[in-house]
């Protein structure tokens, strides 16, 4: 009998060795760790469960029968965040290259079905070569079968990307179909053609970093939502991501101890706007003041910084933030930050995340470069995304808030719950320079009178007060207290019901 | 005594004569520029009366504009605080003819201790020892042989029209002064086109030691000690202390009487300060006279019990002392550490901004230590470009010099300023120098001591043990906050262990964490154990503990797996790992800091407003190198390391697409 057990310890020995000493050192060697050392960081310690360990690929072409190993490159299975159960898969690059099989992928699917029946996120780690070349179309198929399961589970449960390798092909697909892509700074990249085919095809010579990694993706391209030095910080952060987030849809965000005063009154504030109306200032100090003990999780930080995006917690409830950012182009709306904002917003009301907007927005960027590339239809996704948005929206606005833009930052018009402005707010059609060389084109010569109705548009208009007469701004609040009024406008609605019409789904602007 | 008083002045000076007037009844008025507006002391004050734009040549010092808002509020008498106008004899005169007090000294005692030739000659009728010297031509090197024997060897030879060392020599015998006067003759002609020479005594170890005197108008004046200012950075006072650790009884007796006689000599009533160079022998020689309360005078407050702004006003108003020079006793010992608003890791560059956060420790006075900053600036407020880079005057008492300091070394740690670059890690780390320590300061302990400039500190390995314990506890109690979350499985939760390991500045300590109700214990794998209390909970940017009954403060920032530790001039991350975590995180590989572009370039489509620099000049980090208005909205873009402009291709006015080159770095 004992033979018998000891047998299934000796063939799980065999899988956990993985790729063998010598692929574990040189992927320690290229700073990275092995799929289950990357497991150990992400899960807590002891709580992963594995699944078909002993799996292994069938295929019989190439020769490909001698080599079988155990677990076929991806090892899958849950365990917990914090306590919190998550669906994990991580490829093993030391076995086959992490290359995606028929089997490989089967086991993916395996977790992400179970991920949906028993409602908790998939947390996916890419390190692969790509397909299995000597499978074809089997392995084809197996990609084909993830990204649908990618597909159905949207909205359903998170699901997370972390790249810690190569990821190229048609794999970059399941990561760009999930709710979060993380990578790994100088050891990750991801593309559709590698730097070959695009010299073979374009001339253009240029490097896998260069093309996919981790700066492209989170600067250029917008595909990635955060990098981070090293496998340890990326999984550490993955964790605190894993925090703010509900382990699906039908169950509410998570709600943490937290030792803030939502009562906290902070009389910097009410000195944050500066004087003169053309000095930027910083958007973050604002978040970071009324967040739960100054924590903020970013999402694409670095990426359309005129506006930004991320988790804080009110009350220890997770709530998400998007805000215009005075430092960068004046907080201007443009395509980037309409897109980068827009899915935002769709992942939290996704996720009954509640809305925290602030708001200074001197309205959308003009130029040809804008209108070439459609901010029309770009511009319309964040609108869009904010009117379909049924979870708690407050929003507060702090400077400016002109034009169309206005309109878009969760204003009163699209349902917005309770919209708070500052004192220092000009809630108009536009700014008054602009507003009177419209209006009193015929007196453009002469200066002192277009100071002067300049002058009166400022008094009439560059304030709340006109938005508050009509009801589109609930109220006028102090900047000092707006810790105080916002955790209380989001305790306010906390059993917030807003049913849509039925429809079979929306047709956003893509 | 006055009904109210005008303070023409800015900042904590104006901040600090408020609060001594309040405490006697009167009431008070400030005055403030158009970058003031928002101001502390104009907060402060009972009234507060605009004098025009920010640049001080145009508000605080246009003597027109003070007299107007004395007139617009009434005010009966005007402090004027230090720089700005106190010590500027029109202004006194003006107040005078305009009938209004001023709280300093007679327009005469300004006008004959401003000129530095004139006020030694002053001092030294009044018996009042200065730095020997020949202010005469000398003709030739064995004139000048015979002038320095009479002054005494070490001799300093100098060039009338020198600067920078150049034409400068130290003799330190017949042959030296021969040959110094030879070539700095030379040196001079050459350098200045003018070869005239002078020789005075060379101070050896000099130290800035300085009397403050308090005089009335009937007669009577006083000294009440001494304060020690030789902590300083290119004549800039850091750090000041009263009394000197170098001074005897006698010395300072005969020093006090000699600033009286000075005082005396000049007609002087008010508050006071002569200033004297003191050698390694306890020589002393007069440098000059400071016709004002000096920045440092709390530190000769808080020995002598004597609040020298109150003592103004009341001379001001003609009243007699009501003490006598018997009455006057030092009591401990007091230190001052001036808070700049300069980067010390960016060579001293001063540095302007919105103080985002700003959080001094807590004012307290009891028996054993007194905690005290004046202040001008607080929270939110904006640190402007047009005035002093300093922002507070941190100071501490206690029985003794070792215990003022460590009282200091807490309360620094304890300081919170954010947004702005500042000079706190520098003054910590002075006073953990075993040399300022132990009193063997010069005026030249911080080019001595730190010649490459600050370039941060290394806990040493028992404090970055108490470091380490701290962390372990701290993070501890945040791992358990997480696995508080809600939406756990029920019966496998998360359970926080109890074994870590702190990875610290290169080093890595194995501990375990016992835990109970009123705090943990740390041990440490090498056997010993550190036991850790405190009252902090995550997310607190401050955490004042006890390791072992000891008090450590430490400013806590975030930090993947772990911290970003402040405390003791120190900034480091701290990480804490299971085992587990630590075994792998130990794989990382170490990456070098990204090699930032030699160009910098336009980050927006926008308008070139100015470029701060020019080519072949050396730039910080984080100066600012040009302004840029995109959307009507000014952005400074700033260097992102050191470096040196090698070519500017771009000018004002210039309309740039993104990323278009601005500039090139050699």
């Amino acid at each position: 009998m004992k033979d018998i057990l000891n047998e299934l310890e000796r063939r799980r020995d065999i899988a956990r060795q993985g790729g063998g000493e010598k692929r574990v050192a040189g992927q320690h060697h290229k700073g990275k760790l092995t799929a289950r050392e990357r497991i150990d960081l992400l899960l807590d310690e002891g709580s992963f469960e594995e699944f078909d360990m002993f799996m292994a690929h069938r295929c019989t072409d190439f020769g490909m029968e001698e080599n079988r190993p155990y677990g076929d490159g991806v090892i899958t299975g849950w365990g917990t965040v914090n306590g919190r159960q998550v669906y994990v898969f991580s490829q093993d690059f030391t076995v086959l290259g992490g290359s995606v099989s028929a089997t490989h992928a089967q086991k993916i699917c395996k977790i992400m079905d179970m991920a949906m029946q028993n409602g908790a996120p998939v947390i996916g780690i890419n390190d692969s070569g790509g397909a299995r070349i000597q499978e074809g179309v089997d392995s084809l198929a197996g990609y084909g079968e993830v990204f649908q399961r990618n597909i159905e589970a949207s909205g359903v449960v998170p699901q997370i990307s972390v790249i810690m390798g190569p990821c190229a092909g048609g794999a970059v697909y399941s990561p760009a179909m999930t709710d979060f892509i993380f990578m790994v700074r100088d050891s990750s990249y991801m593309f559709v053609t590698g730097p070959d085919v695009v010299k073979t095809v374009t001339n253009e010579v240029v490097t896998a970093e260069e093309l996919g990694g981790a700066s492209t993706h989170t600067k250029k391209s917008s595909v990635a939502d955060g990098a981070f030095e090293n496998d340890v910080e990326a999984l550490y952060e993955v964790r605190r991501l894993v925090d703010f987030l509900p382990l699906n849809n039908r169950q509410a965000p998570p709600v943490r101890p937290f030792f803030d005063d939502p009562e906290r009154v902070d009389a910097s504030l009410d000195t944050l706007i500066p004087d003169n109306p053309n000095q930027p200032y910083d958007m973050k100090e604002l978040i970071l003041k009324v967040a739960d003990e100054g924590d903020f999780y970013e999402i694409q930080e670095e990426f359309a910084k005129n506006i930004i995006t991320g988790f804080i917690r009110l009350e220890g409830r997770s709530v998400g933030v998007v805000a215009n950012q005075p430092m960068v182009l004046a907080g201007v709306l443009d395509i980037d930050s309409a897109r980068k904002a827009a899915r935002f917003v769709r992942f939290c009301d996704c996720f009954d995340i509640p809305i925290l907007t602030f708001v200074d927005v001197p309205g959308f960027l003009p130029g040809t470069k804008q209108e070439y590339d459609g901010v029309i239809k770009h511009g319309a996704k964040l609108l869009f995304a904010y009117g379909e948005a049924t979870v708690p929206k407050v929003t507060v606005i702090t400077r400016k808030a002109y034009g169309g833009a206005y309109v878009v930052m969760s204003s009163k018009h699209l349902r917005g719950d309770i919209n708070y402005a500052w004192p220092t707010s000009e809630i108009a059609v536009m700014g008054a320079k602009g507003a009177t060389e419209i209006l009193y084109r015929s007196e453009l010569g002469d200066a002192d009178k277009i100071a002067r109705r300049t002058k009166d548009y400022e008094d009439r208009f560059a304030n709340p007060f006109v938005a508050a007469e009509r009801g589109f701004i609930d109220e006028v609040i102090q900047p000092r207290s707006t810790r105080r009024r916002v955790c209380r406008a989001f305790a306010a609605l906390r059993n917030k019901k807003r049913p849509m019409p039925w429809k079979k789904h929306d047709n956003i602007p893509l | 005594m006055f009904d109210k008083i005008l303070i023409a002045n800015r900042g904590e000076i104006a901040c600090r004569v408020i609060k001594t007037a309040r405490k006697m009844g009167i009431k008070t008025v400030a005055v403030y520029s158009d970058a003031d507006r928002h101001a502390l002391h104009v907060s402060m004050a009972d009234e507060a009366i605009h004098i025009g734009p920010p640049p001080a040549n145009q508000s605080y010092i246009v003597i027109d504009r003070i007299m107007e808002a004395i007139r617009q509020s009434g005010a009966q008498a005007v402090h004027p605080g230090y720089g700005f106008l106190s010590e500027n004899r029109l202004f006194a005169e003006a107040l005078e003819k305009a009938g209004v007090a001023f709280i300093g000294p007679p327009a005469s005692a300004i006008e004959a201790m401003g000129d530095k030739i004139t006020s030694k000659k002053l001092a030294a009728e009044a018996g009042v020892s200065t730095v020997p010297g020949y202010m005469g031509l000398i003709a030739d090197a064995d004139e000048a042989v015979k002038i320095s024997q009479q002054i005494g060897y070490p001799v300093m030879i100098k060039a009338s029209a020198g600067g920078g060392g150049k034409g400068m020599r130290i003799a330190w015998s017949d042959q030296e002064a021969r040959e110094g006067f030879q070539s700095s003759k030379n040196e001079a002609a050459n350098s200045f086109g003018d070869d005239r020479i002078f020789i005075e005594k060379f101070v050896t170890q000099p130290r800035h030691i300085e009397i403050q005197v308090l005089a009335d108008t009937h007669g009577t004046c006083l000294y009440l000690g001494e304060r020690e200012c030789s902590i300083q950075r290119r004549n800039q006072k850091v750090i000041e202390e009263a009394p000197s650790p170098f001074l005897d009884a006698a010395t300072r007796r005969a020093m006090g009487e000699q600033a009286c006689a000075l005082a005396r000599a000049v007609g002087y009533t008010s508050a006071g300060t002569v200033e004297f160079i003191v050698d390694g022998d306890r020589n002393f020689y007069f440098l000059e006279m400071n016709t004002r309360l000096q920045v440092e005078h709390p530190v000769t407050e808080l020995i002598t019990g004597i609040d020298l702004v109150e003592q103004m006003i009341r001379v001001a108003a003609g009243e007699k002392l009501s003490f006598g020079q018997t009455d006057v006793k030092l009591n401990g010992w007091a230190m001052e550490s001036r808070l700049y608003a300069e980067d010390p890791y960016r060579n001293f560059l001063p540095s302007i901004g919105r103080l985002t956060r700003y959080r001094p420790p807590a004012e307290s006075a009891h028996d054993a230590a007194v905690v005290r900053n004046d202040t001008g600036v607080y929270e939110g407020g904006e640190i402007s470009m047009y005035y002093d880079p300093m922002i507070a005057k941190l100071c501490t008492w206690a029985p003794t010099r070792d215990q003022a300091i460590e009282e200091m070394r807490t309360a620094l740690d304890a300081f919170e300023v954010e947004g702005i670059g500042h000079n706190l890690p520098f003054l910590s780390a002075v006073m953990d120098h075993p040399r300022f320590c132990s009193g063997n300061i010069t005026t030249a302990f911080i080019a001595e001591e730190y010649p490459d400039g600050f370039g941060g500190v290394s806990l040493p390995k028992e404090e970055l043990r108490r470091v380490a314990a701290a962390a372990a506890a701290m993070f501890r109690v945040a791992e358990i906050r997480r696995a508080r979350i809600s939406g756990t499985m029920d019966n496998h939760e998360r359970t926080v262990g109890t074994e870590w390991v702190v990875v610290v500045q290169g080093e890595r300590f194995r501990i375990a964490i016992d835990a109970d109700r009123q705090g943990s214990t740390i041990r440490f794998a090498e056997g010993d154990s550190h036991r850790v209390t405190s009252d902090w909970t995550p997310g607190q940017s401050l955490a004042r503990l006890e390791i072992d009954g000891e008090p450590l403060v430490l400013k806590v920032g975030k930090s993947p797996n772990g911290y970003r530790i402040r405390t003791r001039g120190a900034d480091i991350k701290v990480a804490v790992y299971t085992p587990r975590q630590a075994e792998l995180a130990a794989l990382m590989p170490e990456k070098l800091p990204p090699d930032t572009s030699k160009f910098l370039l336009c980050p927006m489509p926008g308008l070139i407003v100015t470029i701060d620099v020019e080519e072949g000049q050396e730039v910080q980090e984080g100066q600012a190198l040009c302004v840029v208005e995109a959307m009507k909205m000014q952005n400074i873009l700033r260097a992102e390391k050191k470096g040196i402009v090698a070519s500017i291709k771009a000018g004002p006015g210039d309309s740039l697409a993104v990323d278009e080159v601005i500039m090139e770095f050699e």
